[in-house]
């Protein structure tokens, strides 16, 4: 069992490192601030790498995932006898994988923005949110309560906001800020009233006991709340589908991913580390944690699986026709994203859980090559100072170890043996395979489209004619470390014995390779590497994809399947001129005017009454005279 | 501990004020009474803290004072949880207050004066323990507004300052008949003995909406908001700060100590109208508050959104939405204060609060521009501040209700969160982020004593959202007890 003080070193470092360049942000130098910073990062990664060496090693098999030891907690606010914020920490080889997934991407960050961002007016700035950044996601990773998980969630909402538009004096940056916080919102929705629903049936908001209790039909609150149903629907299923929302949302899946490819705006290095590696896979964490729960509801599951799938495709037909290298990426990591989560939902019994380990070996993987890979083009775009392919080409003489690590990044993406991403895509399309062949078939189908479009971008920026450039400054030395680190990884992390060390259901998985089957995804790789070599590694080839852009599919693709403009559509079109301006107009003119009209009878009121205190004699006679007739009317005539 | 000096400092420094012919010492007798105050709170609260731990009370420290012997009226003041988190508040807005208008020119004597005076009132009315001492406090707090409004108030001052005090008078006026109801029916106006005396059903369901509904007139509640906007707009900066962060709250305790609390019968009965009207509140509050283009409009209709939670705690009525009632009160009081100081600063340096014509003052006004994203962030419930703390609690409770329509009020109410985000981050975007706009290039950013100001508020915010268990340590037996004693009514019956 892990040490608590490890785990809050690991944990405080960067919000150490956070509050003090945050408040201090003026006043040391620049130099120092950014050294500092990564130091505390080095620190807490070389806490996490050392405790997952103990826990995996020294004291094999403590425990399979989902089977808590929390080593913290603190009753931080109470709501009643039953429902409290309590926040933990709590230990499980799920949250110690993410540990080192967390702290040793940010270190990797962290080093490398010390030469990628030299020179920025806010580079302590930017250092603080990374710290922030981190402090967050590690909080979120060890949680042990669901709303503390709400908590991180939107702290890593909110950091990711701060640094999307961390350039606050582009339109397009803080656009792209706003889009980005403001579907997660709406997402996080989702999520917030599926903690309620699922805390109402739970009669607790603690993980572990949510699990025992919603996560075994024996137990009676399983029942009654499989058995209140609303629409169609369990109460149960509809708790764990809004928490999928939420999931979904940071996880950037069909059809709440619009964020991600404008949050590209953001510095490359933060798009490395929080929307490729770590932030966007929160969604699966998620289902992962939650997983006890959602494999008792086929139907939820069934769902996960659907939207992960068709996420998968879907981004992968719109990465092939981008030209942004960023935002290939990004729809790259959208696909990837869609296999963990597809990955979880067909994870069943029948073949002990495979998916969940596929999924969560796949995260683990995807961390390493998907920052490589963004890190790669930071150094590229720190080049050339475009993001456009079209800019790029034959940059491998300029670049080497850039060219050599990007390289290696894209076939482990594409998944060819034996680097990390054969392993990881293997063992999902193992399951699929098992769970369900129409599933698998299309799973399998995008790995060749995964495999064409990465290549694709590889030889545009790398082959092809050379741009012209004027070589300058090619990056210092820091910027090489990371590079050559996640290199090393990308090729070595696949042979880690993953599957004994994370599964479900404490079944360890044994990785042996079936080469019958790996035959089918290592041939349609190949193949789509194939096409892409034909199409774009040669230099008078270049201008060859203007000509498909007069078919009708390429440029619904290029247009993303006009999802932004839909959702343009209905808040532009629908929720502005429909509700909001109707409820203002509503407010000024009748909930304000009948308030003016209250006021103004009382004032016509005393109009009348002002009148009649005239001054004349003969109107005070007249009113007397009245009065007097009508006093007499009444008691003569109807009185009785 | 004698309350009574916590009337006789705001008092003491009212009549120096008044005093002293020279502006320059206006401002500094404002500023230390108004510290000396809050020194005051902090050490009251820690005096009640060692007291309920000696001896559990309802009531701490309470005075009795024979007022109008012959009708039983009397002068009653005491503290409890609740009350003490409220003058906590009060004394922090206040304070803040002050050091915003340090640079007041106008009147600068009758202002300080007025604005202290606002204060004297509202810690009257959060010690009342006697219903017409509470009422006496509540009118006290109304006049004051209307001068401060009508004297240095901007934009369309004298229709906003009549609109204010006409409306905040109905709604006492409103209260004064449920005060004489119940006065006729338990012949005392003593809290202690109304809240063990057991009104007729008949009777509650009669002036219970006159209670609540002229308490709701403070707190804003649907339809009778639309003095925020306006009074809030024509204000200056610290009567905007004081109105939004204190007065309103004096409506939402006023329904939970006087409405709720004494007739718990009635306030069950007309709870889904209440949360009906507080539901509409939050949610249409909020999508008016996507039209605003005023910052101060858009922060005026974001507090009759966000009071609107205060509501929906109080028309639930369970433990845990009561609780979230108090801890949104308490919040909202130092996040509008805080959104008010910042647009103020804001608008004493650019002259405009358009969000169109404003642009990129973060690039020259680092420190307000962070105080303006501060609170914004607080508004939208980022955890980590205090309005994240409220609302879970408030959301958490009202889902306990099993009820349908309760819970689709619930669910329209946490999708407010949603276009809150959206016309904060959209204010914000527009004004201290993006290019910097023409005109704005030699701005001064914000000076030591507004600093000051933005520093206190931000301290409260931070406190109560990082650690909660404070605040509810003090408060939380209270709302406790008071939910537990009006239920056990119900059920004794």
């Amino acid at each position: 069992m892990p040490n608590l003080y490890t785990i809050l070193t690991i944990l405080l470092f960067p919000l150490v490192s956070f509050l003090l360049l945050g408040l201090t942000s003026r006043r040391i130098p620049k130099n120092l601030a950014g050294l500092f910073a990564t130091a505390m990062m080095l620190i807490s990664t070389g806490a996490s790498l050392m405790v997952a060496f103990n826990y995996f090693t020294l004291a094999p098999a403590t425990g399979h995932a989902g089977n808590f030891e929390t080593i913290f907690r603190f009753p931080w606010l109470v709501f009643n006898e039953k429902l409290s914020i309590d926040v933990c920490i709590v230990i499980d080889p799920l949250t110690i994988m993410m540990l080192v997934v967390v702290t040793f991407v940010s270190a990797m960050v962290h080093i490398f923005s010390l030469s990628y961002m030299k020179g920025e007016e806010r580079f302590t700035t930017y250092f603080a949110f990374l710290g922030l950044f981190t402090f967050s996601m590690l909080g979120l990773v060890l949680a042990g309560n669901l709303f503390q998980i709400y908590i991180c969630w939107e702290l890593v909402g909110v950091s990711s906001f701060l640094l999307i538009g961390y350039y606050f004096t582009k339109p397009s940056a803080i656009a792209a800020a706003k889009k980005a916080f403001i579907v997660t919102r709406f997402a996080d929705l989702g999520f917030l009233i599926g903690i309620l629903v699922l805390s109402y049936y739970g009669e607790s908001l603690d993980i572990a006991t949510l699990l025992q209790r919603l996560g075994n039909s024996s137990d009676g609150r399983f029942q009654s709340a499989s058995a209140a149903s609303f629409l169609g629907l369990s109460a149960l299923a509809w708790g764990l589908l809004l928490v999928f929302v939420g999931g979904a949302g940071k996880s950037a899946m069909f059809p709440l991913h619009i964020w991600l490819p404008d949050a590209m705006e953001g510095p490359t290095p933060v798009s490395a580390l929080i929307h490729a590696a770590t932030m966007v896979v929160a969604g699966v964490f998620l289902v992962a944690r939650l997983f006890g729960m959602f494999i008792l509801l086929p139907d939820v599951m069934s769902v996960i699986t659907f939207i992960g799938l068709f996420s998968a495709s879907f981004a992968a037909v719109i990465a092939c026709t981008q030209t942004d290298i960023k935002r290939i990426l990004a729809y790259s990591t959208m696909s990837q994203i869609g296999y963990m989560m597809f990955s979880l939902g067909i994870s069943n019994s029948g073949d002990h859980y495979l998916g969940y380990t596929a999924s969560l070996f796949h995260l683990f993987t995807h961390a390493f090559f998907k920052s490589l890979l963004f890190l790669g083009a930071g150094a590229v775009i720190h080049l050339v100072h475009s993001n456009e392919v079209e800019k790029m080409g034959g940059l491998r003489k300029h670049l080497p170890l850039v060219h050599l690590s990007f390289l290696i990044a894209c076939l482990a993406i594409a998944g060819v043996f034996p680097l990390a991403g054969f392993y990881s895509k293997e063992e999902i399309l193992l399951a699929a395979f098992s769970a369900n062949r129409f599933v698998f078939g299309v799973a399998l189908l995008t790995a060749g489209l995964t495999a064409f479009y990465m290549f694709r971008l590889y030889f545009l920026i790398f082959w092809g004619k050379p741009a012209d450039i004027t070589p300058h400054h090619h990056g210092s030395w820091l910027m090489s470390i990371p590079l050559l680190l996640l290199t090393g990884c990308t090729i070595v992390v696949g042979w880690l014995p993953f599957g004994s060390h994370i599964s479900w259901g404490g079944i360890t998985h044994h990785s042996t390779i079936n080469w019958l089957f790996s035959a089918a995804p290592l041939g349609i790789s190949a193949f789509g590497i194939a096409i892409a070599y034909i199409k774009y590694a040669r230099p008078s080839d270049r201008t060859s994809s203007s000509d498909s852009a007069q078919n009708w599919l390429y440029r619904a693709a290029f247009k993303k399947f006009y999802i932004d403009e839909l959702y343009l559509w209905i808040t532009h079109s629908i929720l502005t001129p429909l509700v909001a301006r109707p409820f203002a107009w509503f407010d000024r003119n009748i909930v304000d005017g009948l308030i003016h009209v209250v006021a103004d009878g009382v004032a016509s009121c005393y109009y009348l009454f002002r009148k009649m205190q005239s001054g004349k004699l003969q109107d005070y006679l007249l009113y007397f005279m009245g009065g007097i007739a009508a006093w007499m009317i009444f008691f003569f005539y109807l009185w009785k | 501990m004698n309350l009574l000096q916590f009337l006789a400092v705001p008092l003491v420094t009212c009549l120096l004020i008044a005093g002293t012919p020279r502006a320059v010492y206006n401002r500094m007798f404002a500023l230390v009474g108004t510290a000396v105050q809050l020194f005051l709170v902090i050490y009251l609260i820690r005096q009640f803290i060692a007291a309920r731990i000696q001896q559990p009370a309802e009531v701490y420290f309470l005075q009795q004072f024979e007022w109008f012997p012959t009708w039983g009226i009397q002068f009653q003041i005491g503290v409890d949880g609740i009350s003490l988190s409220m003058m906590l508040l009060t004394a922090l807005v206040v304070l803040a207050g002050v050091l915003v208008s340090w640079n007041q020119e106008k009147m600068s004597r009758e202002f300080f004066f007025l604005l202290v005076f606002l204060s004297l009132g509202a810690y009257g009315f959060f010690m009342s323990r006697d219903i017409f001492t509470l009422f006496f406090f509540l009118e006290l707090a109304v006049l004051p507004k209307f001068l401060l409004i009508g004297i240095w108030g901007s934009g369309r001052k004298e229709y906003s300052a009549m609109k204010l005090a006409l409306m905040l008078m109905a709604g006492s006026a409103l209260v004064f008949i449920g005060l004489a109801a119940i006065y006729q029916q338990a012949h005392s106006f003593d809290l202690a003995i109304l809240s063990r005396h057991a009104f007729p059903v008949s009777f509650q369901y009669l002036f219970f909406p006159f209670l609540f509904l002229g308490f709701g007139f403070f707190a804003a509640l649907f339809p009778f908001h639309t003095w925020v906007p306006d009074g809030h707009a024509s204000a200056p900066t610290a009567a905007s700060m004081f109105l939004a962060g204190v007065s309103m709250k004096l409506g939402g305790y006023g329904c939970l100590r006087v409405a709720s609390f004494l007739m718990p019968e009635a306030a069950q009965y007309y709870g889904p109208a209440i949360i009906a009207l507080s539901a509409i509140a939050i949610f249409y509050g909020a999508f008016v508050t996507l039209m605003q283009t005023d910052l101060k409009y858009m922060n005026a209709y974001s507090s009759v959104s966000h009071c609107g939670f205060v509501m929906l705690g109080i028309g639930i009525f369970n433990v845990t939405s009561v609780n979230g009632a108090v801890l949104q009160m308490i919040s909202h009081g130092l996040m509008t204060a805080l959104f008010f100081a910042a647009i103020g600063m804001i608008y004493e340096r650019t002259h405009t609060r358009q969000v169109n014509e404003l642009g990129g003052l973060l690039k020259n006004m680092p420190i307000i521009s962070t105080v303006f994203i501060l609170a914004g962030l607080c508004s939208l419930g980022l955890p980590g501040m205090s309005g994240f703390v409220a609302e879970m609690t408030v959301f958490t409770g009202a889902w306990q209700n099993t009820s349908g329509w309760i819970r689709l009020a619930t669910i329209l109410s946490c999708a407010s969160i949603v276009v809150t985000a959206v016309y904060i981050l959209r204010a914000a975007g527009k004004a201290v982020m993006g290019p910097l706009a023409a005109g704005w290039q030699n701005l001064k950013d914000a000076a030591w004593q507004e600093q000051l100001a933005a520093g206190l508020l931000l301290v409260g915010i931070f406190v109560m959202g990082l650690a909660p268990f404070l605040l509810q340590y003090l408060t939380g037996n209270e709302a406790d007890g008071l939910v537990r004693s009006a239920s056990s009514q119900l059920i004794n019956k």
